[in-house]
């Protein structure tokens, strides 16, 4: 078999990221092929335990993104979404997961590079974890 | 037992002008460690009332799950500290009616913990248990001792900043005021102290107690959802299992849900059967939600819970470069 490669969910909210990401491919700019996204809504749209539960599944790592504050297409949602990671993030490094593995960006629609960048950055971050063990259900 | 006498008095009185019609407290439990909370309608039955070391009930649990029976119901309340934020965060989530309740604050010095008591007679049956302020005492087939009040403590009150009611309409008693507690974050600072892999193997170690049975969030009076995300079927969240993995993903979400709701009132950890520590999650939440956004649950009658306000210029050192 090959190499392992990590495996990162990335949640995308419809209106900034997800169309982020469309740029930085119609652009052809060239990123690991590590994600798998879901499109949601809004940040706002992302609960805590969609997060926990591609853990669990054994996802390596999970990339939630959203509008920039101030840009959200509901007003508010990526506020509401911020004070939930403010609380998750800390959390899961208190109980003993590797920090690196769920973390956290704001992409415009126009960030193509930076979706580029950041998938990069989190694929290497992860592929340096290494597989999760932590929480994954192997039943 | 002024305090006690008093508060008698005063519920008789709040009966007997009809300024409520049901009182919610405790009276003197079948077992010598565990009040029973009782619901007094008529004045006669106010003698049965207690207050002492064994009132570790949460009541304004029955706000939340029991909301037939107050439904257009003047109701009077004893509360401890932890008690009365409970029952804000209720009235902030429009459980109740502030006009509704009338709030009795009691001076509270703590609440036993049945598994030190246990530890303290080598797991004896306890007969009798004498509260003597600071000694209390404790009888049973063939011995007798007394422990220092602060020995059999639940690790809640070991903790505890607000020991009286910030909000009610009555006290009874003398407040004992604010205590300051240097050692509230100390267990949180040497946990933290630890290396990931450390960390990880402590949390596993404690948690794999944990059976399901979900005593933590039947007990809890900010846990009241219709239907808990575990009892769903459609999604099934998570596993009907003991699979660590699934009750470590239980009491993590709990833990988010109950985010600058939890009062720290460490029903939960009494109420757990397998004395799982699940109290440092929770303080280490509220550390958070304090630190960041600047609240602390149930304080402030006509502010918001944490998790449903925002401001703009947040800290957001976790937000990728």
């Amino acid at each position: 078999m090959s190499e392992w490669q990590p495996k990162i969910l990335a949640i995308l909210c419809n209106w900034c990221s997800y169309a982020g990401a469309d740029l930085a491919g119609v652009s052809r700019m060239q990123y690991p092929p590590n994600i798998r996204v879901v499109r949601v809504p809004c940040s706002g749209r992302v609960d805590p335990l969609f997060i926990m539960k591609s853990l669990q599944s054994g996802f390596d790592g999970v990339l939630v993104s959203g509008c920039h504050p101030g840009d959200c297409h509901y007003i508010s949602g990526n506020y509401v979404a911020r004070r939930k990671f403010a609380v998750l993030k800390p959390l899961l490094e208190f109980i003993g997961i590797e920090p690196n593995r769920v973390q956290f960006s704001w992409i415009s629609a126009g960030e193509g590079e930076r979706f580029a960048t950041v998938v990069t950055k989190i694929t290497e971050d992860v592929r340096k974890l290494g597989p999760s063990t932590r929480l994954v259900k192997k039943l | 037992m002024n305090v006690v006498n008093d508060l008698r008095k005063t519920i008789k009185k709040l009966l007997a002008e009809k300024k409520i019609d049901l009182f919610v407290g405790w009276e003197k439990g079948s077992l010598p460690m565990a009040a029973t909370p009782i619901f007094i309608t008529n004045e006669d039955e106010a003698d049965r009332i207690v207050f002492d070391i064994t009132c570790g009930n949460n009541l304004s649990v029955y706000f939340t799950k029991d909301k037939k029976q107050f439904a257009d119901k003047k109701v009077g309340i004893a509360v401890k500290g932890c008690d009365a934020r409970s029952v804000v965060l209720n009235i902030l989530e429009k459980q109740i009616d502030r006009a509704n309740v009338v709030m009795v604050g009691v001076p509270c010095h703590g609440v036993l913990d049945k598994k030190k008591v246990l530890a303290k007679t080598d797991g004896r049956e306890v007969l009798e248990l004498i509260d003597g302020g600071d000694t209390v005492t404790l009888k049973g087939n063939g011995y007798e001792l007394s422990s220092d009040r602060s020995e059999i403590l639940s690790s809640s009150c070991l903790s505890c900043i607000y020991p009286d009611a910030q909000e009610y309409d009555i006290f009874v008693g003398e407040p004992r005021g604010e205590v300051p507690n240097e050692n509230r974050l100390k267990e949180i600072k040497e946990f933290e102290a630890m290396s990931t892999s450390e960390k990880w193997a402590s949390t596993r170690a404690e948690y794999e107690k944990c059976i399901r049975c979900y005593a933590c969030r039947n007990v809890c009076p900010s846990c009241y959802c219709n239907v808990c995300f575990v009892d769903q079927n459609d999604p099934a969240w998570i596993g009907n299992t003991c699979d660590f993995t699934d009750s470590m993903v239980f009491h993590i979400i709990r833990n988010l849900h109950v985010a600058g709701r939890c009062v720290e009132c460490g029903a939960c950890e009494r109420a757990c059967p397998m004395d799982i520590n699940l109290l440092l999650l929770n303080r280490k939440v509220a550390m958070e939600v304090k630190d960041r956004f600047g609240d602390v649950a149930g304080l402030d009658i006509n502010g918001k819970p944490a998790m449903v306000d925002f401001r703009e210029d947040e800290k957001q050192d976790f937000i990728m470069g």
